[in-house]
């Protein structure tokens, strides 16, 4: 399915080196060259432009301003870069803040200071724009397209402030040094037009304004364009299909396909050739474009509706929209298709013939830009290396779409990627929490090219993955707890969520201060955690984990993912890897494919990361024979980019020196916890904060529960359990009359009850050739001395036994029988019963325990 | 003192006793929820209330019920869900889940039947079941997603509780218990087994998020009352057709429980073992001999059943072929090899005597070491009870056993 280009992409620098570093033994560039290998075609950024930067997930690229480009003495390529945020990349609650809407292409200047400025040249994916704007200007509608984005605001990950001049008029400038880059063809173009309606913009490189409706009808149509090229760069990492020849030739042709997409791939290329003349449409154009781009989706014959734009005022674009979504959502798929290609032929027929005359535009507004910008960038390699990826993409669709029908419009039994590009990506993302409000604004935005598409979803065979099963709701309300005791026994189980740990406040402050340095240092580190069972390791982790996220949230410290991975919930370690990809990601893969995309995302220098804190529990189940699992989830904290904090916990102590290979045990480094037992006091705590006013116990009692539970295991579980039975029997007692309080009486009962050994009162209800049974196991062991016999050996003593009380003895038969019964309730452990007379038995209770029950009658 | 009332009506009383035949076989065979229950009363409550608080309150527990075979484990659970679904708020608010750890014997194929069980597979159409690492999730998701107040409760009933145990890393009972002790779905995880020591059994993680509340079954009654569930398990309900007919029935059944023979065979079935299934079975050998021309049950059926019961298997066939140990003993002088040989195949093909090693190609048959897998007590039984025995192996049996 995936057959994208696997193409390598090759980074060099651009020029000599400006200066260089000899103590640092660094040397700074002015450019960097990006080369695809397969479609041998360059791309040269040079410093101040904008770039887009891989992300964590394909298709949010990070925005960004090239500040610096240096290599280091290891000969790694590096870049400064200044950090834009998506509204996205802010955390909800301080969304609010800004009191407005945001749409998509507005990204705030950051300076948030916990990311790292300094990047791997290879995450770097295209340069893109940015405009800044002042606050209260209106975005230009124009820009109403993914490619440009603008900036008012700065973001410091407290509030929102508006650009200083100081950076206000270095952003301008930078983004005039873009269009003047001496390698783009385009230089020759003279800069800062301004267009009549948008002052403070800049405007676009061509003085009319006519050929921009046309490329931004194009582009504005594809809401994914940026994430597509990221899409497509993550698909060559993932892909493990290879590029064919004849993709190129597809293109040129550009037969029928899946055209929305093509189109919006298309306009990419357009895009991005755009980017570099720093456009920015006035006001005008952008009513008009938007009806083109419907025209687009369509697929109307493309001349018609552009002279229609002509002609048409500009203002009733609403009335307009609204009906061409209509129409668009009843137009016919195919009739897209043929027009599209139609279409194209058209274009390239013009980029031919119009060659040079990119001031012609009284042609089709269709052909003039893009002939115009054919021409402009003929020379440079750019617009080849667009294409090839064009191709690339395009290619791919083409064979997916080859599968699917055409008709049932892209919602086929395999929704492949194809589709992700734009429609069923968003649904993958809504259950994600990071990119949710994006993906929904996105779709809120762009709505019409995408609505027909998503309308047939639901009853796609593909949603069991993403279904969200549940077990049915009950069709009557839960009562609520009538009495003293129920409200008590409520808050006594296990499940209630106590307002606080007591007694765990110690434990608590460790792991929150570790955690809490890690963040904010923004490193990486392990803790391991260890305890025995019901020692409140996992509730006190939990804690941590929500007082950090509540800090997060009020901006006291950097926001952080946070994981949980149970080992006993997992039916193989390597599940592991899964599991963990499918929370931070969302993506559902094979466990070997996980862990080289975990391994791929924490040890490459991913820019902007947050940091995650990986919980996790039972850590023993995750032993495996190589350790593998372990190695690697010890192993990429201590990666310098990670920035993966690990709370591992588990029952013992040792695990580290008992079950881990060095090379684990040494990653996992010394940070150590050990939760103590409760003692009696903190059980008692406890019980009383659990209770918190409801008075349902004597005091006595919970002394005498939480004494007794620390004796034996000093586990919470128990005790809670303990307190909740002994409500139980003070209710059932407190039917006949009593005073409803759980008293002494009620608790020992309850004790008793789950910790009297089950054998003796077995024996006790044992019929009588079975108590004789015993008895004459317990002469032959005295006999003998060892504590084993033969059925035969034991049968006599029976026998002989019977005799003596004068009733008739069992025969062989029966002695079986009763033994193996014995055995069935492990009071005996029994061989297996081939052996017949020859069976040796055991006993599996202590010898004075059957002689205690047996003698008591 | 039988009671032979022979009646000569015709077809009515054949009618009766079919009737008859027919509510007690069906008493005696389904060990479910229409017999009654004897001496658990108390069990009884706590699990009636267990439930009841699971279906109404939501609250998550979990239960083992312990007890020998054939105490009632399954008569019990049974009793109390039948009374619970008599309430209509229960009734509509349970989801059943039944697990057998001799029907799923791994964690993957229980993981299906679960999702079977509550029909979850619906909720994603006709989806094919993934891999056993999907599954958990899905299933744990869907556990996840309710919450005490508003999710149906569900109830778990692991019969054959400690098959379960040997799964790997008790993966399903950690599940299952943790979700008793979260805040999730509220569920009732019900353990039956026989097992006296199943919690040493259990992880230690495991046990700690058991409640540990534990029923014993424990067959405690006395003599006494045995012989009154023996009444009560033979008389006729009160809804019986003919009333004159059950009158009479039921009187010779109070006549029977203190009949002194009737009492031995009793006594000695309760010596032997407490469990209310063997006293069905050797009812239900007596009930089948009442026919039209024997209506009513007597002593000597009893007796009959008892001895055709506990009749000891080895014992007969040591009956049968007592005649081979015979020819055996005389071989010395009268059998030709071949002959010997072929008894003495026939003796290990019943198992009465067996080779204390693994017959191996090497070893000459002739030379084999074997033993003896009969007691003398049972060879002289045989012997015996075997009428027309030559005199030189009784003189055998008498002079080599009797130093024994």
């Amino acid at each position: 399915m995936n057959t994208r280009q696997q193409s390598k992409v090759i980074y060099s620098w651009y020029g000599k080196p400006m200066s260089s570093d000899r103590k640092l033994r660094t040397s700074k560039y002015r450019g960097i060259l990006i080369t695809s290998e397969s479609s041998r075609t360059e791309n040269c950024i040079q410093l101040g432009e904008f770039i887009l930067v891989e992300g964590e997930n394909a298709d949010e690229p990070f925005v960004a301003q090239l500040l610096d480009l240096y290599e280091d003495g290891a000969q790694e390529k590096h870049a400064v870069v200044q950090w834009f945020s998506h509204i996205t990349e802010v955390p909800p609650n301080k969304r609010k803040l800004l009191k407005r809407e945001v749409s998509p292409q507005e990204v705030f200047f950051d300076q948030v200071p916990g990311f790292d400025t300094d990047i791997a040249v290879e995450t770097i994916i295209k340069s893109t724009m940015v405009i800044p704007l002042h606050l209260n200007e209106e975005p230009p509608i124009s820009l109403n397209k993914e490619k440009i984005f603008y900036v008012k605001q700065s973001w410091d990950g407290k509030c929102f402030k508006t650009l200083s001049p100081d950076i206000f008029s270095k952003l301008k400038e930078a983004n005039k040094k873009g269009g003047g880059i001496p390698n783009s063809s385009n230089s020759f173009i003279p800069l800062d037009i301004i267009s009549p309606l948008k002052k403070e913009t800049e405007s676009v490189v061509q003085s009319a304004t006519k050929p921009k409706p046309v490329e931004l009808q194009i582009e504005s149509k594809h809401s994914a364009s940026k994430s597509s090229l990221a899409k497509e760069r993550h698909s060559q990492r993932v892909a493990n299909g290879i590029k064919t020849p004849t993709a190129r030739k597809k293109l040129q042709l550009n037969s029928p396909t899946r055209s929305p997409k093509d189109r919006f791939l298309g306009c990419e290329v357009l895009d991005l050739l755009d980017d570099d003349f720093g456009a920015i449409a006035p006001l005008k154009p952008s009513a008009t474009k938007r009806k083109v781009k419907f025209t687009g989706i369509l697929s109307s014959p493309p001349k018609k509706p552009h002279t229609n734009d002509k002609e048409k005022s500009i203002f009733d674009t609403e009335e307009r929209w609204q009906r061409f979504t209509e129409s668009l959502q009843l137009s016919p798929y195919k009739v897209k298709d043929s027009s599209e290609k139609a279409k194209n032929l058209h274009v390239k027929n013009d980029t031919v013939s119009l060659n040079g005359h990119w001031e012609l535009r009284s042609r089709s507004h269709v052909e003039t830009p893009r002939s115009r910008r054919s021409c402009a960038q003929q020379t440079s390699s750019r617009i080849a290396e667009q294409i090839s990826i064009l191709n690339a993409l395009e290619f791919n669709k083409e064979e997916e779409s080859s599968s699917s029908s055409h008709s049932s419009c892209s919602s086929s039994s395999e929704e492949e990627e194809n589709d992700e590009i734009c429609t069923p990506k968003k649904k993958t993302k809504l259950s994600r929490p990071v990119s949710t409000p994006k993906s929904s604004r996105k779709s809120s935005v762009h709505t019409p090219a995408r609505t027909p598409k998503k309308t047939p979803l639901p009853g796609t065979p593909k949603t069991p993955r993403n279904a969200t099963p549940e077990i049915p709701r009950r069709k009557h309300a839960t009562q609520k707890p009538a009495s003293v005791l129920e409200e008590a026994r409520l808050r006594l189980h296990v499940s209630a969520v106590p307002e606080s740990l007591p007694c765990r406040e110690e434990e608590f402050q460790d792991i929150y201060n570790f955690v809490e340095s890690k963040l904010i240092d923004g490193t990486g580190g392990c803790m391991y955690i260890s305890g025995v069972p019901g020692t409140g390791k996992t509730a006190t982790v939990r804690e941590v984990i929500r007082c950090l996220q509540q800090a997060a949230e009020n901006d006291e410290l950097p926001a952080f993912h946070f994981l949980e991975v149970n080992g006993m919930k997992l039916t193989d370690p390597h599940q592991a890897y899964v599991q963990i990809l499918e929370l931070l990601t969302g993506q559902k893969v094979t466990a070997t494919h996980a862990a080289v995309l975990l391994a791929k995302l924490f040890n490459t220098p991913g820019p902007k990361r947050k940091t995650t804190v990986l919980v996790v529990d039972e850590l023993d189940l995750l032993w495996t024979r190589k350790q593998n699992v372990m190695y690697n989830l010890f192993d990429w904290p201590t990666q310098k980019h990670s920035k993966l904090i690990i709370l591992a916990i588990a029952n013992t102590m040792d695990l580290p020196e008992r079950i881990m290979m060095n090379r684990v045990a040494s990653r996992l480094g010394l940070t150590r916890m050990s939760f103590q037992p409760y003692t009696y006091k903190q059980l008692q705590q406890i019980i009383s904060s659990r209770l918190n006013n409801v008075k349902a116990f004597e005091e006595d009692a919970i002394q005498l529960v939480s004494r007794k539970v620390a004796a034996l295991s000093g586990d919470a579980r128990r005790c809670l359990d303990i307190c909740r039975r002994a409500t139980e029997i003070c209710e059932f007692d407190s039917q006949k009359g009593a005073p409803e309080i759980v008293r002494m009486a009620h608790v020992t009962e309850a004790i008793d009850e789950m910790f009297s050994s089950p054998y003796v009162n077995a024996i006790r209800n044992a019929s009588l050739h079975e108590k004789n049974f015993l008895r004459a196991i317990l002469a032959e062991f005295r006999r003998a001395g060892v504590e084993e016999a033969t059925v035969q050996q034991v049968y006599h003593h029976q026998v002989a036994l019977c005799r003596m009380e004068g009733i008739p003895g069992p025969t062989v038969s029966e002695v079986m029988a009763i033994c193996s019964r014995l055995g069935a309730h492990r009071l005996l452990l029994v061989e297996a019963s081939a052996k017949y007379l020859e069976l040796r038995v055991r006993l599996n209770v202590s010898q004075d325990d059957v002689m205690y029950a047996l003698k008591d009658e | 003192m039988s009671k032979r009332k022979v009646k000569e009506s015709g077809g009515a009383n054949g009618e009766c006793i079919s009737q008859v035949q027919k509510v007690l076989r069906e008493r005696f065979c389904h060990h479910y929820a229409t017999g009654k229950l004897f001496g658990i009363e108390h069990q009884y409550r706590h699990l009636l209330d267990l439930l009841k608080r699971t279906t109404v309150h939501g609250e998550s527990n979990s239960a083992l019920i312990i007890g020998s075979r054939g105490s009632g484990k399954t008569a019990l659970l049974n009793h109390v869900l039948k009374e619970l679904k008599e309430m209509k708020q229960v009734r509509e608010n349970l989801l059943e889940v039944r697990l057998n750890g001799l029907l799923q014997t791994n964690d993957k194929v229980a993981l299906k039947e679960i999702t079977r069980q509550l029909n979850l597979e619906n909720v994603v159409g006709d989806k094919v079941f993934g891999s056993f690492a999907e599954n958990l999730a899905f299933l744990l998701e869907a556990l996840r997603k309710g919450n005490r107040t508003s999710s149906c409760p569900v109830l778990f009933i692991l019969d054959e509780f400690d098959l379960f145990v040997h799964h790997k890393n008790q993966t399903l009972l950690y599940n299952l218990f943790d979700i008793s002790q979260s805040a999730q779905t509220p569920v009732t995880v019900i353990g039956l087994t026989c097992r006296q020591d199943i919690l040493e059994l259990l992880e230690k993680r495991v046990k700690s998020r058991f409640s540990h509340r534990q029923i014993y079954l424990m067959n405690s009654f006395d003599f006494k009352q045995y012989i009154r569930i023996f009444k009560e398990q033979l008389a006729l309900p009160a809804e019986f057709p003919d009333e004159s007919f059950a009158q009479k029935w039921n009187n010779n059944v109070q006549h029977l429980s203190e009949d002194k023979t009737v009492q031995d065979v009793l006594q000695n079935l309760f010596h032997y073992t407490k469990d209310l299934r063997s006293l069905h079975l050797l009812l239900m050998l007596a009930v089948s001999n009442v026919t039209v021309h024997h209506p009513l049950i007597t002593a000597s059926d009893l007796h009959e059943a008892s001895k055709q019961y506990r009749v000891d298997s080895r014992a007969n066939i040591v009956h049968e072929f007592q005649k081979f140990v015979q020819r055996k003993a005389h071989c010395m002088y009268n059998f030709e090899k071949p002959v010997v040989m072929k008894a003495f195949e026939h003796l290990i093909q019943l198992e009465l005597v067996r080779p204390i090693e693994r017959p191996n190609i090497r070893a000459q048959r002739e030379y084999l070491l074997m033993k003896l897998l009969l007691d003398n007590t049972q060879i002289m039984d045989a012997l015996q009870a075997y009428p027309n025995c030559p005199v030189d192996v009784k003189q055998w049996a008498a002079s080599s056993l009797s130093w024994l």
